[in-house]
């Protein structure tokens, strides 16, 4: 059962600062995820939108302000607390990040082994099986990662997601180079999962379809600072120009 | 080069130096705490060890057939053939053996890891990895390194027991040596302080070859051209450490012997 903190809010962020360099990329950065909620986060290239889910789980430390996910700070954790943090976190990269040297089972097998330590094969059988169903991949299980497509190497990604159950996942651009068609079925995946396993999302994203198809609320980032809120709806007939152009 | 850059070239170097032993104290803190690795390590030992035997081997024998068909005339020369076995054994044994087998070693172990783990930094694996609740130090770095280490000493073993027998057939090539009495003239000329120190010193050969592999990789920056050069710079940089190992290891065996 997801802890959270006021408002049943399972990620909240208070003025988060990263530089890198010297450049402040993230200068002020506010903001929360509900429970159950999909969040998109929109912004130019570059702006630190990856930057800023990384942050989230302590893959990048911030410079200061609070991160504050499942009602623990993450800037104050040690080794230990923050791998529990991340047990119950799911990350989906860019384009998968599967263990190239393993096969779709092994990339599947690998976070079963590190975190849930069972034995029962029959039961890591049904876990793995269960987790590339919901994805639709089960026919690939014996596949290597180079035997597959870019969407088929996110979709098994975020397979091996699923299968802690996550009640938190960070999308890092899920549908960037795919083509249109594969795109949607991303998008359609992303909101299966959200119903399925009642998961909260921060969605990074370029994807006007993908947000408007998958997001519950979205936050744009603008200068290091979340310059604008709200739904897309609201966003898109913005009286701010630069706000609703972005969401045409 | 202007003075400009040259100090900037020189901030660089430092600053890799303080990197480098930041990382290396990074894999001596990781390694030693538990859970260990062990499958892992099992798995890089096969892969660094047992996939290097064909290479350290052919040039093992072609070593060590080279070094006697050069040194032979000379020899002869001096109406010192006898002496052959056991020269060629001493300086296989001492010097040329596990400096060559660390420089083949070089090549392949310490580019093999820096393009794998780059390849992974590159395409976001080793985050993959720690999110997913493992330690990618223990698990990439400290069975790599640990691997290069103890297998680097049993391929020089090896490597100079093939050179040894790629010796023989030269010896037999342009004469006649029996081969009970070439490998006995061998041995007899081998000390105790031959042998020793010159596996010590392939322990820190095979270290050096893994941690700048492994730190090369870590480090890669973004993209496939950072992958080539990580790969590039790590066997640049585990050749010169390996000389300068053999350069420390013989000024201290000397040091040791004057005592």
């Amino acid at each position: 059962m997801a802890q959270f903190t006021s408002n049943n809010n399972v990620i909240e962020i208070e003025h988060l600062v990263k530089s890198f360099n010297g450049k402040e990329i993230l200068k002020d950065i506010s903001l929360n995820l509900k429970i159950g909620e999909n969040l998109a986060v929109l912004g130019k290239s570059g702006i630190g939108k990856s930057v800023l889910i990384k942050c989230i789980v302590g893959l990048i430390l911030s410079d200061s302000g609070k991160i504050n996910v499942l009602g623990k700070d993450i800037t104050n954790l040690n080794q230990t607390e923050l791998l529990k943090i991340r047990q119950k976190v799911g990350f989906l990269f860019q384009g998968g990040a599967l263990y190239d040297s393993m096969s779709v089972r092994e990339n599947l097998l690998f976070p079963i082994n590190r975190n849930l330590h069972l034995i029962d094969k029959q039961k890591i059988q049904e876990l793995i099986e269960e987790s590339l169903n919901s994805v639709g991949l089960i026919d690939e299980i014996d596949k290597m990662p180079s035997e597959l497509s870019g969407g088929m190497k996110k979709r098994i990604g975020l397979a091996r997601t699923l299968i802690l159950k996550p009640e938190i996942i960070l999308y890092d651009e899920p549908t960037t180079g795919l083509d249109p068609a594969t795109s949607r079925e991303i998008s359609n995946l992303i909101l299966k999962v959200q119903k399925d396993y009642n998961t909260a999302s921060i969605i990074i994203t370029h994807d006007i379809n993908c947000v408007k198809l998958t997001s519950n609320r979205i936050n744009i980032i603008r200068n290091g600072i979340i310059y604008a809120e709200g739904t897309y709806e609201k966003l898109k007939n913005s009286e701010n120009e630069w706000v609703s152009s972005f969401l045409k | 080069m202007s003075e400009n850059q040259k100090s900037r070239s020189l901030k660089e170097f430092l600053f890799e130096i303080g990197d480098l032993s930041k990382f290396t104290g990074r894999f001596f803190r990781e390694t030693f705490r538990k859970p260990f690795e062990f499958n892992e390590f099992l798995n890089q030992s096969y892969e660094i060890g047992y996939k290097s035997l064909g290479l350290v081997g052919i040039t093992g024998f072609i070593l060590g057939l080279v070094l006697t068909l050069q040194t032979r005339p000379v020899l002869v020369d001096f109406g010192a053939l006898a002496w052959l076995p056991g020269m060629i054994s001493l300086s296989i044994v001492r010097e040329i053996g596990p400096v060559i087998t660390a420089l083949i070693c070089a090549g392949k172990i310490s580019s093999r890891i820096g393009a794998e783990l780059g390849s992974m930094q590159v395409t976001e694996q080793i985050d993959a990895m720690e999110v997913s609740g493992t330690n990618p130090t223990k698990f990439l770095v400290s069975t790599r390194v640990l691997a290069a280490t103890i297998m680097v000493p049993l391929l020089v073993i090896y490597s100079d027991a093939i050179a040894l027998f790629g010796s023989y057939i030269a010896a037999n090539i342009d004469g006649h040596i029996s081969f009970q009495l070439f490998f006995s003239e061998a041995f007899n000329e081998l000390d105790f302080s031959d042998i020793v120190p010159a596996i010590i010193k392939t322990f820190f050969f095979g270290f050096g070859i893994g941690i700048i592999g492994c730190y090369k990789g870590y480090r890669t920056l973004k993209g496939t051209e950072g992958v080539g050069l990580a790969a590039n710079s790590a066997v640049v940089i585990a050749s010169i450490a390996i000389f300068l190992i053999d350069l420390i290891a013989v000024q201290l065996q000397q040091m040791i012997n004057i005592f």
